[in-house]
């Protein structure tokens, strides 16, 4: 009886542990032959885990060591996510339930559902106006709220609930740009689990090496998939026949560790820019969907005006400031701000704030100075405040 | 004035002289024309009234039949490939086998050198030849049973009706006798105990050598039956037959090692479990075999072994494990051969958009899919259509592009219809099902009725599967047991069958509703052939949009005939109403019984499935336009699509409000359990909610990339409103 239990909460790894140390109870062979296999199993593992030291950590360490938000575990916030046709976004709070906001009405619906813990990425589907995925520790929610209901509470009845063996817990997820597809990743398994949704039926992708997969990011025309890995390696998908190229390590896994945790773009050009710039005290990026900010998460958030054509530009721009004490954990730009750009801030004190760049395009007017930039950035820090519930 | 009148003078005679010269020409017209007609049927291009030989016309017709007939060799083709590896990679897996089924844990190196001696040994490769066999057997089995749109039984009863039809009886017995054959090979493999039928016992009383029956072969073989006959009724209950379309591209090899340890599983755990089973079914029944073999074959039993068909005898490790272990490898033959069918037959196939020379005109994408001979080519050009606008930017412009002379844009223009038109048949069939199903509510008596007609209907209507995909629309000649069930067996009960259809047959409520919808109007075009169960069954309402449908789609690939009534059953009948009272009686009577009830009950979501059965070509098809109609924004410079576009756009919003009205039907929308771990595809249950998303993805994109744009397009005012609900992202 006891042994279906641990059979059932730890798995195999229970079960022979359950067995061993109730010794006087079981027959001797039995308890002998468990510790063995045992011992056996917790070699084998420690060698695997010397191989790739991210297995031996927890599920909630790992989540915390590969979430996109910094200092995940003590964070109020855990995740963020802009809707990338509407203003309206996602917010995962500390206690597991996720809050929508939208900029036009007063309700705020709130998620919860039983499989809903330690959520670490949030995506809206694009083309859609109610999807949005979860990832979970255990598994894969796609919520459907829908956009015209009033109701703050919708039932666990709207979420489909998306798992495959051994592919838990979910660190990463990524919609395809057409909104067809669904990616998703998780540190301790080394395929990636291309979802369809409807069907609810997913297409592993399975590739030896590296260990597991920790981050992953759709290039904007939907015709390569970045994958990383924890060790000092990242895989570029190509997804028209789901064939990938392995990209050569950087200077050490030190390097791709932070790689891992960036929010790519146009990756080719952040690849040549990290290794030739050799900006490596950086944690997080950001780029406007234009393309002409690019923020950095510092202590502060530093923004930089940025040029892609004729030839790559970065230059200072200025520097975006919270609260006395307050750091900043986790940044994204709003995906289509009319007059320039919009950088969404998620701050350790479990605010939010908003910071609009009012720029003219460059294509248009041929750049603007950053000191207007500047300008308006810092006028504009506190006008447009959201503030959420902090959660004990 | 003389001047004048000169001028004049001479202008007449200069148009009489010319109207003389038209006339000559015209006649001159007129004989070459005759000319060229005589020498046209000499040469053979046109038939005179009198040859009735082949002309060069009909030659060339004949080519391009033979061509098109080429075209869905594909399949025949990539189905020999596929059994080509599947040959190829059972020496690896009869390997495998070997190494297992004699493995001994304390003896290592012994075990290693006897397995490479029994690789060698002949027996074995005379083994490997019969498994050849087996697997080729198999793989025809698989190319003539295949099916890209699954058969949905609604009730339990059309279940029983497949499984017992004939067609399915011979595969079953053929199974049987391949799952004895492998079992066979695998006991000669083994060894030791298992390899012979009879084995030399002394006979206790005498002393005296005599042959005896081997029970652990008798029940090798017995359980290799056993699980051929469980493999063919499970591929009729799970659909395994059934092909299915992955959502992402991959190349053969990737997919095929992806998938592998899913087979492997699969095909463990169904051998436990027809382990399991078959041990049981031993332990109740294995006499009868045991004594029926030993009389037959004059071998006695050996009294002095425990016999197989008792607790002890079945207790024995070793049997059951090698029991398990040949059920692996039988069954794992039989899923690679399926898998690697399945991986080849769905690869995507690439066709021209248009071609320069008109003999490939017939294989180019646009005459594809408005072909409607063979649904595998229409599913392959749909694919090719879904994947070539969204990933290949060249040959969107060869579909945006005119045509040289007359600048046309026939590419487009044949493309779009076609998927318009199947777009638009699903809208109609979804109405229908509405319609049948809203009626069903409000059965109203209707006393007059011919008998002949209601059976003839019923006959029709009546199918042991749902039959959507017979609709004359696809008209394609569908490889499901259950058509062959309807047309052999359809005829004779019909009020027996009648409610193995989903809609309108439902079992006890609506006999009345099926004459209504039949009796209607005698006299209407459908009177004397009743051109498809969906087009009767949807009724009078709709006859105006069946006739269009009809008119749009392709001619019906094969009229069921009905016998029309005689004249005397038109008016009511005395007789005709006792017969139809004594029927209602007799089902009144049926419906209290249990068991009648659990087979004939309709199976919750069935119809449902049933409606969506082919809806991968629709998600097709709405990918493939959305994405050409958002590419068009930017690439299309002849605005070739500008003008299509209020169609599609309606088109889609009409879809749009059926999809919604059949989801809030009871049912619906209700998910099924997920699969565990089977070979069978179950995806064709989640078909009408992945048809659902990739509808309003498909709606959002166009509406996203035109934007305000879209105020601009000639829609009406209820679509537009629908549609404005998309541009705020409100749906």
């Amino acid at each position: 009886m006891r042994s279906a239990g641990a059979w059932r909460d730890a798995g195999l790894y229970g079960l022979l542990d359950e067995i061993t140390n109730s010794a006087e109870e079981v027959p001797r062979f039995l308890a002998v032959g468990s510790a063995c296999v045992l011992a056996l199993l917790r070699w084998a593992s420690s060698f695997h885990g010397s191989l790739f030291p991210h297995l031996t950590l927890s599920s909630d360490e790992m989540v915390a060591e590969f979430s996109q938000m910094l200092d995940w575990s003590d964070s109020a916030l855990r995740s963020f996510a802009w809707h990338p046709h509407t203003d309206k976004f996602a917010v995962a709070l500390l206690d597991d339930s996720i809050r929508i906001y939208k900029s036009n009405s007063s309700a705020t619906p709130t998620l919860k559902h039983r499989c809903q813990r330690s959520v670490c990425a949030l995506q809206w589907k694009p083309l859609c106006g109610s999807a949005l995925a979860v990832a979970c520790q255990s598994c894969l929610l796609i919520w459907h709220v829908d956009p015209t209901s009033l109701s703050t509470r919708p039932s666990s009845g709207c979420a489909q609930v998306l798992s495959h063996p051994g592919h838990s817990p979910i660190t990463s997820i990524a919609w395809s740009p057409t909104g067809s597809l669904l990616v998703s990743a998780s540190p301790v398994d080394t395929a990636m689990m291309v979802w369809d949704v409807a069907a609810e039926s997913a297409v592993p992708l399975q590739r030896v090496g590296g260990g597991g997969v920790t981050y992953l990011s759709w290039s904007p025309d939907g015709s390569r998939l970045l994958a990383a890995t924890p060790s000092a390696l990242f895989r570029v998908w190509e997804t028209r026949m789901w064939t990938c190229e392995r990209w050569p390590c950087l200077k050490g896994s030190c390097q791709v560790r932070k790689l891992r945790k960036l929010s790519i773009t146009v990756f080719e050009l952040m690849y040549a820019f990290i290794y030739f710039f050799k900006l490596t005290f950086f944690s997080q990026t950001s780029w406007d969907p234009r393309g002409e900010r690019l923020a950095v998460l510092l202590k502060v958030i530093a923004v930089f005006k940025t040029r892609s054509s004729p030839v790559f530009e970065l230059l200072p721009c200025g520097f975006v400031m919270g609260e006395a004490g307050a750091e900043p954990r986790f940044m994204q730009f709003h995906p289509h701000f009319q007059h320039g750009a919009l950088l969404t801030v998620c701050w350790s004190d479990g605010r939010i704030s908003h910071v609009p760049f009012y720029f003219s395009s460059a294509g248009l007017l041929g750049g603007d100075s950053p000191q207007q930039a500047l300008a308006s950035n810092t006028a504009d820090h506190s006008s447009n405040k959201l503030y959420t519930e902090q959660i004990s | 004035m003389r001047e004048k009148m000169r001028q004049y003078e001479s202008r007449m005679r200069s148009t009489e002289a010319l109207k003389q010269k038209l006339k000559q020409l015209t006649l001159d017209n007129k004989e070459l024309r005759k000319q060229v007609k005589v020498l046209r049927a000499e040469i053979g291009l046109e038939a005179s009234p009198k040859f009735h030989g082949k002309t060069t016309k009909d030659i060339i017709n004949d080519l391009h039949e033979k061509e098109r007939e080429c075209n869905s060799l594909v399949v025949v083709w990539r189905a020999v490939a596929s059994i080509a590896w599947s040959v190829l990679l059972l020496p690896v897996t009869a390997a495998v086998f070997v190494l297992l089924s004699r493995f001994s844990l304390f003896h290592p190196i012994q075990w290693i050198s006897e397995c490479t001696s029994l690789l060698t040994a002949s027996s074995t490769i005379f083994s490997l030849v019969v498994l050849c066999g087996v697997v080729l057997i198999t793989g025809l089995f698989n190319l003539e049973f295949y099916t890209l749109v699954p058969s949905i039984p609604c009730s339990r009863m059309a279940l029983l009706g497949t499984v017992l039809h004939p067609r399915q009886c011979v595969h079953s017995l053929v199974y049987c006798t391949m799952g004895m054959l492998v079992m066979w090979c695998a006991s000669v493999t083994i060894g030791g105990r298992y390899s012979t039928l009879g084995i030399p016992c002394r006979q206790s009383e005498s002393g005296e050598v005599v042959t005896c029956l081997n029970e652990y072969h008798l029940f090798l073989l017995l359980a290799g039956a056993f699980m051929g006959y469980s493999h063919s009724f499970l591929g009729v209950v799970q659909n395994m037959y059934y092909v299915s379309f992955q959502p992402i591209q991959q190349y053969k090899y990737p997919r095929f090692k992806g998938c592998l340890p899913m087979v492997v599983k699969c095909s463990v755990i169904q051998s436990l479990y027809s382990a399991r089973n078959f041990a049981a079914l031993y332990f109740f029944f294995g006499y009868a075999p045991k004594t029926w073999i030993s009389s037959t074959l004059h071998l006695q039993i050996d009294s002095s072994l425990q016999p197989l068909d008792s607790l002890t005898g079945l207790l024995d490790f070793s049997l059951l494990y090698h029991l398990t272990i040949s059920g692996t490898f039988l069954y794992f033959t039989w899923y690679l051969t399926v898998l690697l069918f399945r991986i080849y037959v769905t690869e995507a196939y690439s066709f021209p958009v248009q071609s320069t020379f008109t003999e490939d005109a017939e294989q180019c994408l646009p005459k594809v899919l408005a072909e409607t001979n063979t649904l595998v080519m229409k599913f392959f050009a749909l694919q090719d259509l879904a994947l070539l606008s969204q990933h290949s930017l060249s040959r969107r412009l060869e579909v945006f592009c005119l045509s040289q002379p007359g600048g046309h844009p026939h590419n487009w223009n044949a493309i779009s219809r076609e998927c318009l038109s199947l777009l638009s048949e699903l809208t109609q069939r979804l109405v229908a099902h509405q319609d049948a199903v809203a009626s069903n509510g409000r059965v109203k008596s209707q006393s007059a009725s011919s008998d002949t007609r209601s059976a003839s209907l019923s006959s029709s209507v009546m199918s042991g599967t749902e039959d959507i995909a017979e609709t004359p629309r696809l008209g394609v000649p569908l490889r499901t047991p259950g058509s062959v069930f309807k047309s052999s067996v359809g005829g004779v009960h019909s009020a027996l069958t009648a409610p193995f259809t989903p809609d309108v047959d439902s079992p006890f409520s609506s006999p009345a509703i099926r004459r209504l919808v039949g009796q209607q109007e005698p006299r209407s075009p459908w009177f004397g052939t009743v051109q498809s169960p969906h087009i009767m069954r949807r009724g009078p309402k709709l006859w105006s949009a069946s006739t269009e449908s009809q008119s749009n789609g392709s001619p019906p690939a094969s009229p069921v005939t009905v016998p029309s009534p005689p004249a005397a059953s038109e008016k009511p009948s005395f007789l005709a109403q006792w017969l139809q009272n004594r029927r209602e009686q007799v089902k009144s009577f049926l419906a209290k019984r249990v068991l009648i009830v659990y087979l004939f009950n309709k199976l919750p979501e069935a119809s449902s499935q049933a409606l969506f059965a082919d809806s991968q070509v629709h998600i097709w098809a709405l990918q493939g336009l959305s994405h050409l109609v958002a590419a068009s924004f930017s690439e299309d410079q002849f605005g070739v699509v500008q003008t299509t576009l209020p169609n599609i756009l309606s088109c889609l919003v009409v879809l749009l409000e059926a999809v919604d009205r059949h989801f809030k039907l009871p049912h619906a929308s209700s998910k099924p359990a997920r699969a565990v771990c089977r070979m069978g595809d179950s995806t064709y249950k989640t078909l009408r909610f992945a048809l659902r998303a990739a509808l309003k993805t498909a709606i959002y994109k166009i509406t996203t990339t035109f934007g305000e744009h879209l105020n601009a397009v000639n829609i009406s005012t209820e679509h537009r409103k629908r549609l404005q609900q998309f541009l705020e992202f409100k749906e």
